[in-house]
Order: structure tokens, then sequence, then C-alpha cells
């Protein structure tokens, strides 16, 4: 038939051609097994240290008696906002465990606290040299925006060829995917010290590590502190989603509900994530408003 | 007088090659045709001069003529591209990194015209930065501070914050941050530029004050004529990048030496900085005690006065004559002796104008000049006390 032709002839030229296609994850998985071989030790280090670090945090959030979170979740909250937010943000976290889900969210917030921490241990000193350095800049810019515009799922991929599955690869792509405003915005702040003040600080003998110290530092502490604010509500996000590559916590909740189509279980999970982001949030804003130098 | 800076031939390009284009630059090419082809800046060229010990040294230019530029060289903000600067008699610019720091923490301090301070320590804090810097200990800095605090007039405001403040009380704190380390110099870029002009008004009285008793070496940036010869010993007018006079400043006002200083002086206030020495004139007649009227007489006619000062042998002033005077005592043989009027006023040639105005828009006659010798120096006839305000 006439038409069928046209349609085979067309399909033809719809498909991509067999000839052309090729398998570049066969080389990357040579190259990664290449990595392993050669770096295997560094690696093995990393994820032992990362390990280590992860299971202190969590040992620790268990180890709290769950009043004791909530009365400090309280005093934070009443300190840094105000007595009913304090009441409030305390409720929702006792909504959690009544929901069954506390093991889960320390879990969670275990992961997010250890990414949060190395992002920055590592952002700030790199925020600094690019304050610095205007090369170091000109290099980290597109990094960074390269990073950001990234699907935050695709970093999964390299974190689980490098770390397999589990709990260390999902810290290592939380991190990835959190870092960049902490970075980002640890620069700006020192950039934007006042030059005079930098001048009048090295004008008065300040060594380097003073000017940065005393003065830089302190000085650019406000927008530090919102790039960590940032940071730690992407790390949040990221940790919900590192469930793909099999981390417990409330995210695997989630996906589990999903792939059982199981509206109770999916919702409880669900919500307890939306009260941990709200919490952090408000939280890490209120510790960012106090830095607050007067201009 | 002891030399405490010495500025030679200092020369500072911006850009990214600044030694490249020295050759240009002296060659002559000027600084548009300069930022056009390579885009390099000329802030300061082929600047000398010195600074003595204890003086107040000020200099004075258009925003863009190189002032914050040139300061910020004199403790190496600025590196500059070719020159030499000694302060006590040792090149700077060769200094190594430590006693670059050690010159910074102890002989040199700096005051910004935007005040630069740490906007998140209060007021004791900043003041007591370079002391806390060097690892002068607690108790010793608090104290150097609270006494440097008395002295700019901000006891009892230690522990507010520089938000708080007016900006003539923020200028303060910077004041005292610089004096705390006691250094011999103090750099001032435009301290008193943001402040209203009455609260200018005192703090360069305050400035002043501190200088008699503290007598240290300043080094004072203005764009303000006013400001300028009120505070200068001597004063440096900067164009271009470059010095184009020094002088104290009755000489910048009396003599300029271009267009541009005679610009900039137009709008000054003379009455406060020209004395009398400076706008006095030779008396064109002077008659001698000993001689007869005739010969007075004949004075002022060929000189077309109508009065003349009477001196003796040692220009003593003795009186004036008047032309009516004169011819009446030539009809009655009197002397002059007989006919000297006292009803004249005199001056010390160290009288800022501004106080003779009074006297000279009264009198009848010219301003005698004298010294304490009475001995007669020269004249200010009216026109030149007027004149000389313009
Ligand atoms: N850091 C800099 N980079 C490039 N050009 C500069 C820099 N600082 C000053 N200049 C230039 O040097 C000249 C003198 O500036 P400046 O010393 O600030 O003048 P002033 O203090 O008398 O207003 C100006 O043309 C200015 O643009
Ligand atoms: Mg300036």
């Amino acid at each position: 038939m006439k038409t069928a032709a046209n349609f085979d002839a067309a399909g033809k030229m719809i498909d991509f051609p067999e000839f052309l296609q090729f398998k570049l994850g066969i080389y990357v998985d040579q190259f990664v097994k290449w990595l392993m071989n050669n770096f295997g030790g560094f690696f093995d280090a990393i994820s032992s240290g990362l390990l280590w670090f992860l299971l202190n945090i969590q040992a620790f959030l268990l180890w709290l008696p769950w009043w004791l979170l909530l009365v400090a979740v309280f005093i934070l909250g009443w300190k840094l906002k105000s007595f009913s937010s304090g009441l409030t943000y305390a409720f929702l976290i006792f909504l959690i465990g009544a929901f069954g889900l506390w093991d889960l969210m320390m879990s969670t917030l275990a992961i997010v606290l250890t990414s949060v921490v190395i992002s920055i241990l590592l952002g700030v000193p790199l925020g600094i040299l690019m304050a610095y350095y205007s090369n170091v800049e000109a290099g980290m810019k597109p990094l960074l925006d390269g990073m950001q515009t990234m699907p935050s799922f695709v970093y999964l991929i390299p974190a689980m060829m490098l770390f397999g599955m589990g709990k260390v690869p999902a810290v290592f792509a939380t991190t990835i995917y959190a870092i960049p405003p902490v970075i980002r915005l640890t620069n700006l702040g020192i950039r934007g010290v006042s030059s005079e003040m930098v001048e009048a600080a090295v004008s008065f003998g300040s060594s380097s590590w003073q000017l940065l110290t005393r003065i830089q530092i302190p000085q650019a502490l406000p927008t530090i502190m919102a790039g960590i604010n940032q940071t730690t509500m992407m790390a949040l996000a990221m940790v919900v989603i590192s469930s793909m590559i099999g981390v417990k916590g409330l995210g695997m909740e989630v996906l589990i509900a999903i792939n059982r189509i199981d509206i109770a279980r999916g919702f409880e999970a669900g919500f307890s994530i939306v009260i941990l982001a709200i919490i952090i949030d408000r939280l890490s804003q209120g510790i960012a408003d106090r830095s607050k130098v007067p201009e | 007088m002891v030399e405490k800076v010495k500025v030679e031939n200092v020369t500072k390009i911006f850009g990214r090659h600044p030694r490249s284009i020295l050759k240009k630059v002296k060659a002559g090419v000027s600084k548009e045709q300069l930022l056009k082809q390579t885009g390099h800046t000329v802030g300061v060229q082929e600047v000398s001069f010195e600074v003595n010990d204890g003086e107040i040294f000020v200099i004075m230019g258009l925003s863009g003529s190189g002032k914050s530029t040139l300061i910020r060289c004199l403790n190496l903000l600025n590196r500059p591209t070719e020159g030499r600067i000694y302060i006590d008699g040792e090149n700077i610019i060769e200094f190594d990194k430590k006693s670059l720091k050690e010159l910074r923490q102890k002989k040199i301090a700096m005051v910004f015209q935007h005040f630069g301070l740490f906007t998140h320590m209060s007021v004791i804090e900043n003041v007591k930065y370079g002391l806390d810097i060097r690892g002068i200990s607690k108790s010793e800095s608090q104290e150097t501070a609270l006494e440097v605090l008395k002295t700019v007039g901000l006891g009892g405001w230690e522990h507010k914050l520089p938000v708080e403040l007016s900006g003539g009380m923020q200028q303060r704190v910077g004041l005292a941050r610089a004096l705390a380390n006691d250094p011999d110099i103090l750099l001032m870029d435009e301290p008193f530029s943001a402040l209203d002009p009455l609260i200018r008004r005192e703090m360069q009285l305050e400035l002043l004050e501190i200088h008699s008793r503290l007598k240290k070496t300043i080094i004072f940036i203005t764009h303000d004529v006013n400001e300028a010869f009120k505070l200068g010993d001597r004063v440096a007018v900067m164009k271009d990048g470059k010095v184009e006079q020094i002088g104290v400043p009755e000489e910048i006002l009396s003599s300029p030496a271009s267009e541009y200083i005679e610009d900039f002086v137009k709008d000054i206030d003379r009455s406060k900085v020209l004395q009398a020495k400076n706008i006095m004139t030779k008396p064109m007649a002077l008659v001698f005690i000993s001689a007869g009227p005739k010969v007075a007489l004949k004075e002022m006619r060929s000189n077309s006065i109508s009065s003349v000062f009477v001196v003796d042998r040692e220009r003593k002033l003795q009186g004036i004559v008047t032309v009516e005077d004169t011819v009446m005592a030539i009809k009655e043989n009197k002397s002059l002796q007989e006919i000297l009027k006292k009803d004249y006023s005199t001056t010390d040639p160290e009288t800022y104008i501004q106080e003779l105005i009074p006297d000279a828009t009264d009198s009848k006659y010219p301003l005698a000049v004298v010294d304490q010798d009475n001995e007669l120096k020269g004249i200010i006839v009216r026109v030149s006390v007027l004149s000389g305000l313009v």
C-alpha cells in the first residue's frame, strides 16, 4: 500500500540511524573501573571517613531523647523567632514522631547535617579563594553555574559509580548538589566588604590572616549565613532524592509509597519532609538574621 | 627643622604593565592619550616634596588630581611605579614585609574620607584594633583606647556601635583609632569632606588643637582651599597627577604659579589668610621730620597724593601731614612738627586683613604698617584692603 510504504520510508528518516549509535557508557564504566583499580585506596579512605563522620552524627541524633529534641527546637524557635513559633515547631516535630517516622527523620537529618558541615568546611575556603583570586573566580563561576542548572538526580550517577549504593554516595551527591550557594555567597560576601574598611585594616598593619578573620569574615558573615541556609535547603531536597540509591530515610518512605500506591504512607512521609524543610529554613534563617552587622 | 618624610620623584601608574609605559609618561604623552592608547592611568607623576617633623602639610587639588593615589603611596597601600619615599631617612619602598608591617603599626596611621570604621565592632574595639593586632595586652590597650577617646571628645561613647554615631562623631572615632598607636605621622585623606560645614569647622579647630598638643606630623588632603589654607603650614597644589606649586598659604595666594591655582584660590576667603604684610606697599613718598613743609608739598604734588607720612632718621613713624595743613604751614612759616597729625591707624605686619577692614574703611588716611619699634614698614591704602578680598 502506498501510504504504508510512505510511512515506512518516513520512519527510516525519523528513527536515529543505528550505525551512528555508540556506547559511551562502556568507556565510562571502564574509566571508573580504572579509577577504582588505581585510586581505590583514595576512594576507600574518603568513603570510610564520610561514613565514620555520618555514623557519629547519626548515633548522636538517635541517642538524643525525643523530648530533649522537642525542647531544643522549642527554645531555638522561641529565641530566634517567637514564643508561638517555638511551640509550633516543637508540635510539628512531635507529629513526625507520632507518625512513627522518628528514626527515619533522624537518618535523613544525619545525612543533611553531614553534607552541610562538609559543604561549609569546603565551601567557605573555596569562596574565600574565589574572592581573593579573580582567576579562581573566573574558573569557578561557570562550574558553579553548571552545577546549579543540573537536575539534582544526575549527581546520583557519579556518586553511585564511585561509591556504590547507600549512605556514602548519598552524602557525596548531596554535598555536590548543595555546595554551590555557600561557595557563591562566601565569595560575594567577602568581595562586598567595603574597600575602605579593608584598606583601613591593612593600613594599621594587619596580617592577611588578621584581615580575613577579624574584618572580612565577620563582615561577610550575614551573606555567608544566607548561603548556608540555601545549602541546607538544597541538601534536604537532595537527601530525599537520594533514596533512589538506597538511602533509608523519609525519602525512601515516599518512594516505597509511590511504588505501592500507598497514599496514607506517602502522605505521612511527604508531610514530614515538608515540616522538616520549613523548620530548618526558619531556624537557619533566624541564625542568619542574628549575624547581621549594622551597615 | 627635621625632615620627616621625603618623597622623591614618585610616579604611580595604574594598569596591567605600569613600568612598560614609564618612558611614554616621561616623554610627556598626555594622560588622556595614554589611557586611550595603552589603557593605563597615570595617578601621580614625578612628584617630589618634603614634610618637616611636626608640620601640617596639606595636599590640595580637584577631584581626580591624584591626591588619594599619592597619600596611599606613603603607607604603601599603593606601591609607586617609580620613585623613593623616605620616612626618617629610610626608603620604605625597599622595606620587607616585616618592616612594612612595623611601619604601619607604629609610625604611620591613616584617617579615611568615609571613616572606614569596622561596623561590626564597638567604638572602643575600633580604637583598639591597631593595638590588638600588635598583641598588646588587653588591659593596656583598653586604657590607651579610653584615653585617646577622651582626647577626641568621645569619653562615654566607647560601647556604642559606629552606626549609632553622627558623621562627625564617627570621624572622631577614625581619628582616635589612628592616634591610638601613637604614630609619628597621620595621613588624612579628605577626612572632613563628608561632614556638614558646621561640624567640619569644629573638627578643623579640634584637629589644630590636637596637633598643637601632640605635635604629630600631619599630611592632610582636601579639595577645599579654605580648609587647606586654614590648616596647612605649607600647601602643595596638585593637578593631573603633578604638583604645581608648594608653599606657605600666603605665597600661593599672593603669587599663584598657574591659572589653575588662580582659579582655585578665587573662592578663598582671603581676609583670613592674607596678612597686612602681604598687601602693604612701599610708601610712594616719605618725608623726614627734619625737612620743611615745602619739601613735603613737593613730594605730595609729584606723587599726586593728599597726605604723606613723616618719619625720623631711623624710619620711625612720627605722624602724617595733609596737603591743606602744609600749604597753610608754608604761609604761616610753621614747621612740620607743628602740623603733624596722629589720627591715622596703624597695624603690625602679621594682622589678618579681615581685622583691618573696619580701620581701612573708616580712616581718611592709608593704614601705616609698623613693627614693634614703630618703624614704618609699608602702607596699605583702602583700595588694596578691599581688593585683597577678591
Ligand atoms: N585603583 C585604581 N585603578 C585605576 N585608576 C585609578 C585607581 N585609583 C585611582 N585611579 C585614577 O587615578 C587618578 C587619580 O585618582 P585619585 O588619586 O583618586 O584622585 P583624587 O583623590 O585627587 O580625587 C584618577 O584618574 C583615577 O581614575
Ligand atoms: Mg580622593
